[in-house]
């Protein structure tokens, strides 16, 4: 009976995974930025003002991916409609100041494949995720990055239990006080070479919780994220991409 | 009529008591069969407010007392287990003296380092063969973290001990930093995976405060993105334990089942969390012809699909055999120690904040569902009935045409000294938001309840007497939320 059953699931669930997941635009995701070309108006802050994590800079009209939780807030609130969000997925970037958009800038590269990377983890790369502070929602994403839609490990890369057996840590959220020992133990625990990936506005600037009372974010001063995932939370195609990328991949 | 539990009161007419008759008062409503949704203290110069609200059919009712913290009061919790949380969040929060109180351990240890909550004293027991095992506060998954402490006698656990507070970020006092008319993205990610149900609850709260009628498609589509957050969040659940227990065609269908409810939901806002959805006297959710297509063919699609899985899941002698009578929460545990949501409604106790109906709730209402063991198979029913719930609740919405657009309107300042507390049945159990301004319309107090407070402790009571090895799936079947209880 039960056999029966389980091929009726099978069937139902034909194929499931994104076959290009280079190329997957997710439809209705509000993902990378476009700023339109042309100046302000004189003396207009409307999007500085409607901005909750301070993302937004003006003289050059700019878009901080690495504070931005992609609210739509700064789209609504601009006069002249020179903001729009994209479903482009693709946001990840190896250096933080790159993750600063301008008008005209999206269509840059921000990942550029590490040869240094992909020689000692492109064919093999396991991952020790670490939350702390973060909503469930990072968690969720990368979470998601392992099923059957995205299947990470086709590609040889896969979430591990322990850091010992990691090569990279994921940090999610804004980083606390009460897990800043277990963040660095995390670490301390990981065989070289090893790197951090910083996954969502909280992880990358504190995001919404810069700066409040129970966040301590000296473990992200010390030790310099290799790749950032920027989002609120990042699409599953973001984290995978920004992997992908760096690594040099597909 | 709004459609949520929301009540909103001058702070000058709430009924404020002497704390001996207070305390009365609140047995006395205890006794006479009414739920204390929340308790929670503000300091107000050298004083502590102390304010409980209890629910009274569709009414809620708010009570409160003022106390020295040095002179404190006598305890509630060894009569009434439901204000354990409570009492010990006030006594952490705002150090009042809560004589006789069993067990005072801080909630979160706001403001502590690691190296407190190491050096914490856990519960001991003693005896030649037992022993304790510590996990966390980093898993072996991707997931939040939280300390658990068991003391066992072989396989067997004796207790468990929950130590949380690993995710404080300082929500509630972020929360009182910014322009209260403008915390939605605070809000959204207090708990980050029942982002609409805290979004409504605070946005119902804010247009109580103002005064602010909202149109009732508004609402409508509010109540579109909550059923659709949780069936994402139940399939979520369904797809962890299937995981947790080795039955891969459940781990990999729920799973990919979620995809199609969350993808659906940034058709509708954007987001897969339903981030943006919800705004105070506005929304974020569009619905157009095309978009009503998509939503109608997500339907379906969830219809006939969970069907065929849950037909193979519930049927599966190996899936029954290892949830069946394992970790179970007595019925009269739960209603003593005042779990909420699909916990208690797992425990066969009937409560949902959309029951009794009001509002858009009369006209479509929604089934209540209840399982009556208590265990993690009850847990794993309650979700299969209660999505397929949602899915008959959405599929009569979605039968009528409707249009919704983005909508934004500012809201004017906030009236002086007034309370406003929302009650919102999110895929966890009921959120609790209460805000009050001071006599300027200040926002002065924001206290913001997820349902996981409540129910953690219920938890550490069910995995007693089970075998170690079974906490994975009791603590997957509870599904509660970290950061919802550190803020």
């Amino acid at each position: 009976m039960t056999m029966f059953k389980s091929l009726r699931v099978r069937l139902s669930q034909g194929k499931q995974f994104i076959s290009d997941v280079r190329a997957a635009k997710p439809a209705g995701f509000r993902g990378l930025p476009r700023i339109a070309e042309g100046s302000c108006p004189e003396g207009c802050e409307a999007c500085v003002a409607a901005c909750p994590t301070g993302a937004m800079r003006l003289d050059p009209l700019s878009i901080d991916l690495g504070r931005c939780t992609f609210c739509n807030e700064c789209v609504l609130a601009c006069p002249e409609s020179k903001i729009a969000l994209t479903p482009e997925p693709r946001m990840g970037s190896v250096a933080r100041e790159d993750l600063v958009i301008t008008a005209g800038a999206d269509a840059r590269t921000r990942v550029r494949a590490n040869a240094g990377f992909g020689k000692l983890f492109g064919r093999s790369l396991k991952m020790r995720q670490v939350s702390a502070g973060g909503c469930n929602g990072c968690e969720l994403e990368l979470n998601a990055t392992a099923n059957v839609n995205f299947d990470l490990q086709r590609y040889g890369i896969e979430w591990v239990a322990s850091p010992r057996h990691a090569d990279a840590l994921v940090i999610s959220g804004t980083l606390t006080r009460t897990m800043k020992e277990a963040v660095h133990l995390a670490w301390d625990a990981m065989p070289e070479p090893r790197f951090v990936v910083a996954v969502g506005a909280c992880a990358i600037s504190g995001g919404l919780y810069d700066g409040a009372r129970g966040v301590e974010r000296s473990f992200l001063d010390d030790v310099i994220p290799a790749l950032y995932v920027p989002g609120c939370p990042p699409h599953p195609l973001t984290f995978v991409n920004a992997i992908l990328d760096l690594l040099g991949v597909a | 009529m709004t459609s949520v539990l929301v009540h909103r009161v001058a702070s000058a007419e709430i009924e404020t008591l002497e704390i001996g008759p207070w305390r009365s008062a609140l047995l006395e409503r205890a006794r006479g069969g009414l739920r204390p949704l929340t308790l929670y203290g503000r300091r107000d110069g050298e004083q502590v407010i102390l304010t409980v609200v209890h629910q009274d059919g569709a009414r809620l009712v708010a009570s409160r007392t003022s106390v020295d913290p040095a002179h404190g009061y006598h305890e509630l919790t060894s009569e009434l287990p439901a204000l354990h949380c409570f009492e010990r969040e006030i006594h952490e929060q705002h150090g009042v003296r809560i004589a006789g109180h069993p067990w005072l351990k801080p909630i979160r240890f706001e403001g502590r380092d690691q190296a407190a909550m190491a050096s914490y004293p856990f519960y001991r027991i003693d005896g030649k063969e037992v022993h304790e095992v510590a996990v966390g506060p980093i898993h072996a998954g991707v997931i939040e973290p939280g300390s658990f402490r068991f003391t066992c006698f072989g396989e067997h656990v004796l207790h468990l001990e929950i130590h949380l507070g690993y995710q404080h970020r300082g929500v509630e006092h972020r929360l009182l930093e910014r322009d209260p008319r403008r915390l939605a993205p605070w809000i959204e990610t207090l708990a980050g995976d029942t982002s609409v149900a805290h979004a409504w609850a605070y946005a119902a709260a804010m247009e109580a405060l103002v005064d602010h009628e909202i149109d009732p498609e508004i609402e409508l589509s509010r109540a579109v993105a909550l059923e659709w957050e949780r069936i994402a969040m139940h399939l979520a659940g369904l797809s962890g334990l299937a995981a947790d227990i080795g039955f891969l065609p459940g781990a990999s269908t729920y799973g990919r089942l979620r995809t199609t409810a969350i993808n659906t939901s940034m058709r509708l806002c954007g987001s897969r969390f339903g981030r943006g959805a919800v705004r105070p006297a506005g929304s974020g959710i569009t619905l157009d012809d095309d978009l009503t297509a998509v939503v109608r063919d997500s339907l379906a699609v969830l219809g006939r699909d969970t069907a065929i899985i849950d037909d193979c899941f519930l049927s599966a002698r190996s899936v029954r055999h290892r949830l069946a009578g394992v970790g179970v929460l007595a019925p009269e545990v739960a209603t003593q120690l005042g779990t909420v949501g699909m916990v208690a409604r797992s425990a066969g106790i009937a409560i949902d904040a959309r029951v009794p109906a009001s509002g858009l709730y009369e006209h479509l209402p929604i089934q209540l569902c209840t399982e009556p063991g208590g265990d993690c198979w009850a847990r794993a029913r309650l979700r299969i009935a209660e999505i397929e719930a949602s899915l008959d609740w959405l599929g009569r919405v979605m039968a009528e045409p409707h249009a919704w657009g983005p909508r934004r309107s500012t809201l004017p300042s906030l009236p002086p000294s007034q309370l406003a507390i929302a009650v919102v049945e999110g895929w966890r159990g009921e959120v609790v938001h209460c805000l009050e301004t001071d006599p300027e319309g200040a926002l002065v107090h924001y206290k913001a309840q997820d349902p996981s407070l409540r129910n953690w402790m219920g938890l550490a009571m069910a995995v007693r007497g089970n075998d170690i090895s079974d906490f994975p799936i009791c603590n997957k079947s509870f599904d509660l939320s970290y950061c919802g209880n550190d803020l």
